[in-house]
């Protein structure tokens, strides 16, 4: 790639330094090792341990949104928060707060998702809209359902799912054991299946896939779904987490989805996926979070923070010269 | 003779014109505006008044301009996610500085928009997702924002309470105000030949830099241009509300990518319509209303928002079929 590189460094630092997530792993390292010099090393695996709960939230829609993202230009999913606040007021409304319902919740928590996810296709297909069109319409609808369903109360999850969201093995919390898992297995999808390696066909160029012999639309389908039904699992395990579903609870990952895909190495451009970056931006995002606030800034100075150094991460990380 | 054949053939013509998908589509933004106000005006005739529509479209102005902002930076096939956080923080700059220290108010507002001709420049040079880079600047803006007005309150200054109050003969102002801005910018963008640069750099990128024409420019023009709109909506806003709060237009964002869209503007290729987007934005705010005429609960009145959307989009897909099948 650079003609400059020393050529006495041995291929596996090469091979290392060329990849796309190592920035975002190294950026919350530093962020980490700002905050435990600051607070002298106290707390500081307090702070991991709160980082790998927090950060399962953004990993889990963050997987949904890579997945689209990676199939072009144009495509993202905006329903994210929508539909987190739609499937967690839906599921714990019909649980009510009782245990055995825990199963049924979660499989309706999967059934709005994946109904959000069908009728966001549904209108890209039949109304041939642009993506970000499509999906900030019905975003509109299902917050409104939300609304409408939930009453603006907070629904307390049943006891047992509660627990289960804030459990810790060793001081780790097992829904992150979880959500690393799943990456896992969503990064073997993406890399080593049929469908994942369409999906980075289609980003890289749909009129060569669709020749090929994918079905484009199928697997747009598929994505889309698969985005929706995350964001439905992820609405579910949320209000377990934090003791119910409320009406907002959403708002704050449709920047949380987007920037952990583009911070974690994934190209905006599509055809290029990054799974393993989706937890280094996660944990980044966080400690980043954590970090202002130990440093005990104001409201707004934190806000501002938060912003200009997303924005110079991506700056330094994710662009590429225009001439080139 | 020959003027009465000239005449009757475009009489014969004109049908066809009417149906023609061309002409549909242009008019389906004002058609489906039309429709929505005659709804209301059936449901609670009342509304007919000046009294009535100045009610009724009294927000519509502080939508209209964030939907121009909007759509400038759509023209060059960007998105802005922070214009609703930006509109808030010059609420804020507005219902502060600009009141106490005016000099320092305007001095802060022309920062803004050179803030956002930066945007434009570092998304062009780094040929940066503007996606993420206005969602990050969302957070910038919101806590600018809450540092120069940290809890809701604050005062408007005078003379825009005046301008946003005025009495107009026949018609409220909101209405002569959006149809000045409305052809304003379709003169500046539609009609004058550096709009034709500006939409073709949404058009063809390459084409209008092998021209000689520098992309950058474009880019950072478009997002100035951006900035001064948000910077209107922010001040008419306060004209209307007399005071402000950091999160007074977080919803503007999402209203208005909807109008544009809603006026017939498209993401990419630099197709705009600035009249259709100030009909957009009238359309939005009108939408809320509506549905408490139909006595339906305001929890879903952004779903009405949703909805219309889906309805006028499912309209212009059904044209472009037929025109296809023509």
């Amino acid at each position: 790639m650079n003609a400059a590189r020393p050529a006495a460094r041995p291929a596996i630092v090469t091979r290392v330094l060329e990849q796309p997530w190592l920035w975002a792993y190294l950026g919350a390292l530093l962020v980490w090792l700002a905050t435990i010099t600051f607070t002298q090393g106290q707390g500081a695996g307090e702070v991991i341990s709160a980082a790998l709960a927090f950060g399962t939230f953004s990993v889990i829609v963050g997987i949904g949104q890579m997945y689209v993202i990676t199939l072009g230009p144009g495509n993202v999913d905006l329903s994210i928060p929508a539909t987190m606040t739609f499937a967690g007021a839906v599921s714990m409304k019909i649980m009510g707060t009782q245990d055995a319902m825990i199963p049924l919740g979660f499989l309706i928590a999967i059934g709005c998702g994946a109904s959000v996810g069908v009728f966001n296709y549904g209108l890209i297909r039949l109304l041939r809209i642009p993506p970000i069109i499509a999906t900030l319409s019905s975003s509109f609808l299902f917050q409104s359902a939300a609304i409408a369903y939930g009453r603006g109360i907070k629904i307390k999850p049943p006891p047992i799912l509660a627990d289960f969201a804030t459990a810790r093995i060793a001081g780790l919390p097992i829904l992150a054991l979880v959500t690393i898992l799943f990456a896992a297995l969503m990064a073997v999808v993406l890399h080593r299946t049929v469908y994942g390696r369409s999906v980075v066909a289609v980003g890289q160029n749909p009129r060569a896939a669709h020749f090929s012999g994918i079905s484009v639309d199928f697997i747009r389908f598929v994505t889309y779904v698969l985005s929706a039904t995350l964001a439905g699992i992820c609405g579910y395990f949320l209000s377990g987490f934090s003791g119910g579903a409320s009406l907002n609870m959403g708002a704050e990952f449709l920047l949380a989805s987007i920037a952990v895909v583009v911070i974690g190495g994934t190209s905006v451009a599509g055809g290029y996926a990054n799974v393993s970056g989706l937890w280094g931006a996660a944990l980044f995002m966080f400690l980043l979070v954590t970090m202002l606030n130990t440093f005990g800034l104001g409201a707004g100075v934190r806000l501002v923070m938060t912003g200009v150094i997303i924005i110079a991460v991506i700056t330094v990380a994710g662009g590429k010269s225009a001439n080139s | 003779m020959t003027d009465l054949a000239v005449a009757q053939r475009s009489l014969r013509g004109l049908p066809s014109l009417i149906l023609s998908p061309r002409f549909l589509r242009s008019a389906l933004p004002a058609l489906s505006l039309t429709v929505l106000l005659l709804a209301i005006f059936y449901l609670q005739p009342r509304t007919m008044s000046y009294f009535g529509l100045n009610l009724l479209l009294n927000l519509a102005l502080p939508i209209a301009f964030a939907t121009i902002a909007q759509m400038c930076v759509i023209t060059v096939n960007d998105l802005d996610l922070g214009i609703g956080a930006y509109v808030g923080l010059v609420a804020a700059i507005g219902a502060t500085w600009l009141n106490d220290t005016p000099l320092l108010g305007v001095a802060a507002l022309l920062g803004c928009i050179a803030i956002y001709a930066a945007l434009g420049a570092l998304i062009h040079l780094r040929n940066l997702p503007s996606i993420v880079v206005t969602l990050g600047m969302s957070f910038v803006w919101l806590g600018l924002a809450l540092l120069v007005l940290p809890t809701p309150g604050g005062k408007a200054p005078d003379w825009i309470q005046a301008i946003m109050k005025f009495r107009t003969p026949w018609l409220p102002f909101t209405i002569y105000a959006s149809v000045g801005v409305a052809l304003i910018v379709h003169v500046a963008l539609m009609r004058s030949a550096y709009g034709a640069i500006l939409r073709g750099a949404g058009g063809n990128p390459r084409s209008v830099a092998r021209a000689g024409w520098s992309l950058l420019r474009t880019k950072m023009t478009m997002f100035a241009l951006a900035g001064f709109f948000g910077m209107l909506s922010g001040l008419s806003l306060i004209g209307l509300t007399t005071s402000a709060d950091a999160n007074i237009a977080l919803r503007y964002t999402l209203l208005s990518i909807a109008g544009v869209i809603l006026g017939g503007g498209e993401f990419v290729g630099g197709r705009i319509s600035p009249v259709g987007a100030v009909i957009g934005a009238m359309t939005l705010t009108l939408a809320a209303s509506f549905l408490s005429f139909l006595r339906l609960p305001p929890d879903w009145q952004i779903g009405a928002q949703g909805g219309i959307l889906i309805v006028v989009l499912a309209f212009r897909a059904i044209i472009n079929r037929a025109e296809a099948r023509r």
